[in-house]
């Protein structure tokens, strides 16, 4: 073996004196050089050092330079996605287990952060997108000329329902994108998969239907009845009657905590948990009629929109509010959070469109829309789409630097539009109206690429089954539901009184207090009333005269060396320069 | 116009045949994945409880003696073989996987004090009240052979205990005096004494085998080297320590086992002070053996329980207790660090796990991978007081329950009246001590 290392090593010498080959790199490697982008390149500078010193000492076996010394670089923008919060600083004091201990984490996350990062690159799909050629508006492209210009399956994603006789229509996408719930207003139920029209049930239930929603899986769903809520299963069989709901005008569920929220035309906001069948909150809002609802998919914070302009977050730990917020001068019509939390559009009377940043409660910007907008709806990828009467416009850069102005899509329909739901991860925004049920192509609203072990559209009934069982698992109670999903893992810094004053809570009687002098019982009869408050009264305030007596001690301490420091100066004062001829 | 419209093709996304596995595309975008805390705080909820579900110690157990069992060993060379000497003189050889004794031999008459086995693994001595060291064969005698030892030596006061050096000939013994023997002679090389009377148990230093140390009945605990004809020094206690046993990892760190229920972890470098008091157990300590890691070390007491301590916490991770299970005299660890050996008053060897909830046999890649995942999480959440609540609980027998809160308020009571004794005494005269200062009586060298 040696002698063979030998004779290659010797070989490879002599060939590596030829001149070599042109790689196909080279080439690459120079256009990439030519124009790096900003951040690249200062990554590039950040690590030029490095590769400079490993270019010398990595050579291959053969003499020749690694072309591509190092990982390959991440870009900044990517890794700033995968970053959890802010990095942990060695104290200067830390002994070295902490510091152990702080180091070896950093360097776990990190590399966790690195790995997610690189994930990228396996991502199968890209986000789909729509522009016009020059002078071309984008929002002018009708829905048949999308649907001719892109293939059979997407072009199929365009349909219209004709439901003339009992709308207007709600609807409800499942978690998934692969189901679709419809809700006409007299009455009409039907629940289908969208994709290959295969239809799951259909009924009349013979009442008024305010609202519908999917439960966690497409096996159920609930409907607002006229006076009660139900739950059906997807063959359109009664499951509940849940009479403790009553008068439900909107719902929301709340995926991972397996919670039902609904607003009553009384007034209340009922938490309802699926998977145990128990009401977990009824808050009285005590603003009238709650009729715009939506929920912060980043906290599962309920927001309701009132009449008086106000909107309120509800958690269902607490009675009154977490927030209100004055948003709109007249009722508020909708609003809408996007999916990280950051972000809520409103929407309401004065015909005004305005986006608030939630995480400091500060309004970001407000534009005026001529019509106003009934129905708000915002997609994965943050496109919002607004419903003005019979017209669905859709906008793009909603949290850009300038207010929202031009649409980038609209579409026209027959009817009052009365619920608008983008699908997820399609690129599809569902428009229920009184004439029935649009499904419109709207393209890059969908997220592209899915997690499969979350939402599988894909997935197969063993899978969903697999799905549920873990979900259940680990459902979040909701008394973790708070502005902030992120403080379980923060470090506790309660001071020591709020935690003195848990622990008495908890343990019932304060450890730490002094205990009550208690004389003993003496025979012989000197245990007579008289004669235990006279004890009693020997060591009363015992712990005060204490104190006083320190304090009285420091003040004669201080008094005295005043005394002697008045003294000494007097001495000097007294001396004169004549002094020295004395005596 | 220019569109593109998000179309996926569904055979990239399920698998070809039912014979394949599912495909299942990640994405690790954090968006797409809310309540990032609050799931993996649910997780290790769950974890924790689960890890209590399946909290099932208790392996076997090993019967057949005919009295106390007083001394197990294990097996130099062989994980499946394990020795032990009872109260009438019986020595038994186990196997452990089978469970059942190979080998009996009545090596003495009255109690076995002390077996340890050769480095070797050809052969073990044994020692015993009748005042003889024998050594015996591994290997059983032939069908119909009597059993013979090897070798006996007639010593002049009954031995206690015995422990063989880790790779030459030579091996100690204790008694009135610790004693060096060479295997080929019949009066000890070297003898040593410190004005003592009796030894308990002596052993040799696993990486310095020129050291030794030694629990003596006087209280103290006393360490040697084999190079000198005198002791090192000696630390006094104010209780006699039964057993002791070197950290085999950090080998200037040993064990020693109290009657005052303590253990007490020192530093050879520095005998002013133990490293750690390990306290716990509501009756005397009777034995005590490391993790072949040397990250922990599991005791026996006389309180019926058997305890593992971390090697620096001072409360124990883990009791084993049973309802037939008294007073345990002797406890070992087995050289795969994953079962525990204890032999007790009721004539019974028992085989536990150390590891409480830990699967045994072969393991799959993903159960393994859950397993590590799990105690990821348990080690993440574990100070929340949930989580922390359900991993410290362990059901106790009622009367340890009940001498563990007597204990608890006599130590109060204590701690106390020292406090008044200093609140009426002239001020330094009554010196606070920490509960590492309170044992040591005193270092003499």
């Amino acid at each position: 073996m040696a002698a063979q290392e030998v004779l290659t090593a010797s070989h490879v010498e002599r060939k590596a004196k030829k001149k070599p080959a042109k790689r196909y790199w080279e080439e690459t490697e120079n256009t990439e050089q030519n124009k790096p982008t900003e951040e690249e390149s200062k990554d590039e500078q950040k690590q030029k050092p490095h590769t400079e010193k490993r270019k010398k000492e990595e050579r291959l076996l053969s003499g020749k330079e690694d072309p591509f010394p190092g990982e390959k670089p991440i870009p900044q923008k990517q890794l700033r996605t995968f970053q959890r919060g802010q990095k942990h600083k060695v104290p200067a004091r830390a002994g070295p287990k902490l510091k152990h201990a702080i180091t070896s984490s950093e360097s776990l996350s990190e590399l966790a952060q690195k790995q997610a990062a690189r994930y990228g690159l396996l991502l199968p799909e890209d986000a789909g997108f729509l522009e016009g050629d020059d002078g071309e508006d984008t929002c002018t492209i009708a829905q048949d000329d999308i649907a001719d210009a892109v293939d059979i399956t997407s072009g199929a994603k365009y349909f219209n329902l004709h439901l003339s006789q009992f709308g207007p229509y709600r609807l409800d996408y499942s978690r998934t994108g692969r189901h679709l719930l419809l809700g006409g207003r007299r009455g009409h139920v039907a629940c289908f998969d969208w994709q290959t029209k295969h239809l799951m049930c259909e009924m009349n239930v013979m009442e008024t239907v305010n609202d519908i929603k999917w439960l966690h899986t497409e096996a159920m769903f609930a409907v607002a009845q006229k006076k009660w809520l139900y739950i059906y299963d997807s063959k359109g069989v009664e499951f509940h009657c849940i009479k403790k709901f009553n008068d439900v005008l909107r719902m929301q569920f709340l995926p991972y905590h397996f919670l039902l929220a609904t607003a009553s035309a009384t007034g209340f906001l009922q938490y309802l948990d699926v998977s145990i069948g128990k009401e977990i909150a009824a808050i009285c809002t005590k603003s009238g009629r709650l009729n715009v609802m939506t929920q912060n998919p980043y906290n599962a914070i309920i927001h309701l929109g009132h009449t008086s302009g106000t909107v309120s977050l509800w958690s269902p730990n607490q009675k009154e509010p977490l927030v209100k917020m004055l948003c709109h001068r007249g009722a508020v019509h909708s609003v809408a959070v996007d999916k990280t939390g950051t972000y809520m559009v409103t929407s309401g009377l004065d015909r005004k469109l305005k986006v608030y940043d939630i995480r400091a409660f500060k309004p970001f910007h407000s534009s005026f829309l001529p019509a106003g907008a009934s129905c708000l709806s915002l997609s994965q990828r943050g496109l919002l789409s607004a419903a003005t009467g019979d017209v669905v416009q859709v906008y793009q850069n909603v949290w850009g630097s300038t207010p929202v102005s031009k649409p980038y899509m609209a579409h026209r329909l027959r009817g009052q539009v009365c619920g608008v739901a983008y699908c997820p991860f399609e690129d599809v925004l569902g428009i229920g109206h009184g004439q029935g049920f649009t499904s419109m192509i709207v393209p890059g609203a969908g997220e592209p690429n899915f997690d499969a072990l979350d939402t599988n559209p894909y997935r197969s009934a063993k899978q969903r089954q697999e799905w549920e069982v873990k979900a259940l698992l680990e459902k979040v109670q909701p008394e973790l539901i708070g502005l902030d999903p992120g403080l379980l893992s923060k470090v506790d810094q309660a001071s020591f009184e709020q935690r003195h004053k848990e622990r008495v809570e908890v343990m019932g009687f304060d450890p730490l207090a002094k205990q009550k002098f208690k004389p003993r019982m003496r025979k012989k009869g000197r245990s007579s009333a008289g004669a235990v408050e006279k004890r009693k009264r020997k060591v009363a305030h015992e712990d005060q005269r204490d104190e006083i007596r320190q304090t009285v001690e420091e003040k004669m301490k201080r008094q005295k060396e005043q005394k002697e420091r008045s003294d000494e100066r007097k001495e000097l004062e007294k001396k004169s320069a004549l002094d020295r001829f004395k005596k | 116009m220019k569109v593109k419209v998000l179309c996926r093709n569904p055979d990239d996304y399920v698998r070809e045949t039912t014979r394949d596995i599912q495909r299942v595309p990640r994405n690790y975008d954090p968006t797409l994945h809310p309540f990032e805390v609050p799931r993996e705080y649910t997780r290790a909820l769950n974890a924790t409880k689960l890890e209590r579900v399946f909290a099932k110690p208790f392996v076997a157990s090993l019967d057949g003696h005919r009295d106390v069992i007083s001394c197990i060993t294990k097996h130099a060379k062989s994980l499946s073989t394990v020795i032990s000497g009872a109260c009438d003189g019986e020595v038994k050889v186990w196997n452990l996987p089978k469970r059942e004794c190979t080998r009996t031999v009545q090596a003495h008459e009255g109690f076995v004090r002390g077996i340890c086995s050769r480095f070797c693994g050809t052969s073990f001595f044994t020692v015993g009240d009748d005042k003889t060291i024998k050594q015996w064969n591994m290997e059983a005698p032939g069908y119909g052979v009597r059993e013979e030892p090897i070798n006996t030596i007639l010593g002049k006061a009954v031995f206690t205990g015995i422990d063989h050096h880790q790779r030459e000939g030579t091996f100690v013994t204790c008694g009135q005096t610790v004693d060096i023997w060479d295997e080929q002679r019949s009066s000890p090389v070297l003898s040593f004494s410190w004005g003592v009377d009796s030894f308990s148990s002596v052993r040799y230093n696993p990486v310095e085998p020129d050291l030794l140390a030694s629990c003596a009945s006087d209280r103290s605990i006393v360490l040697y080297d084999t190079r000198e004809s005198a002791p090192l020094r000696k630390v006094i206690m104010q209780l006699r320590s039964n057993t002791l046993c070197w950290n085999p990892m950090e080998a200037y760190y040993f064990t020693c086992a109290n009657e005052d229920y303590n253990l007490y972890t020192y530093d050879i470098r520095n005998l002013d002070v133990p490293v750690t008091v390990h306290m716990d157990h509501v009756s005397a300590v009777l034995d005590v053996d490391y993790s072949p890691t040397g990250r922990e070390f599991v005791s026996a007491s006389f309180d019926k329980t058997i305890r593992i301590f971390p090697k620096d916490k001072g409360h124990s991770r883990e009791v084993y207790h049973t309802k037939r299970m008294q007073h345990v005299i002797c406890v070992k660890w087995s050289a795969d660090s994953k079962f525990i050996m204890s032999g007790s008053d009721e004539m019974n060897i028992r085989l536990w796990k150390a590891n409480a909830s830990e699967k045994l046999g072969v393991l799959s890649t993903r159960e393994k991978t859950a397993a590590n995942y799990n105690k990821k999480l348990i080690q993440k959440f574990q100070h929340h007081p949930q989580v922390r609540r359900i991993a410290r609980h362990r059901h106790l027998p009622r009367d340890v329950l009940k001498q563990k809160r007597e204990l608890k308020e006599m130590k109060e009571a204590r701690r106390r009246k020292e406090q008044n004794v200093r609140k009426h005494s002239k001020p330094g005269s009554v010196p606070l001590l920490t509960e590492k200062e309170k044992h040591v009586v005193k270092v003499v060298e």
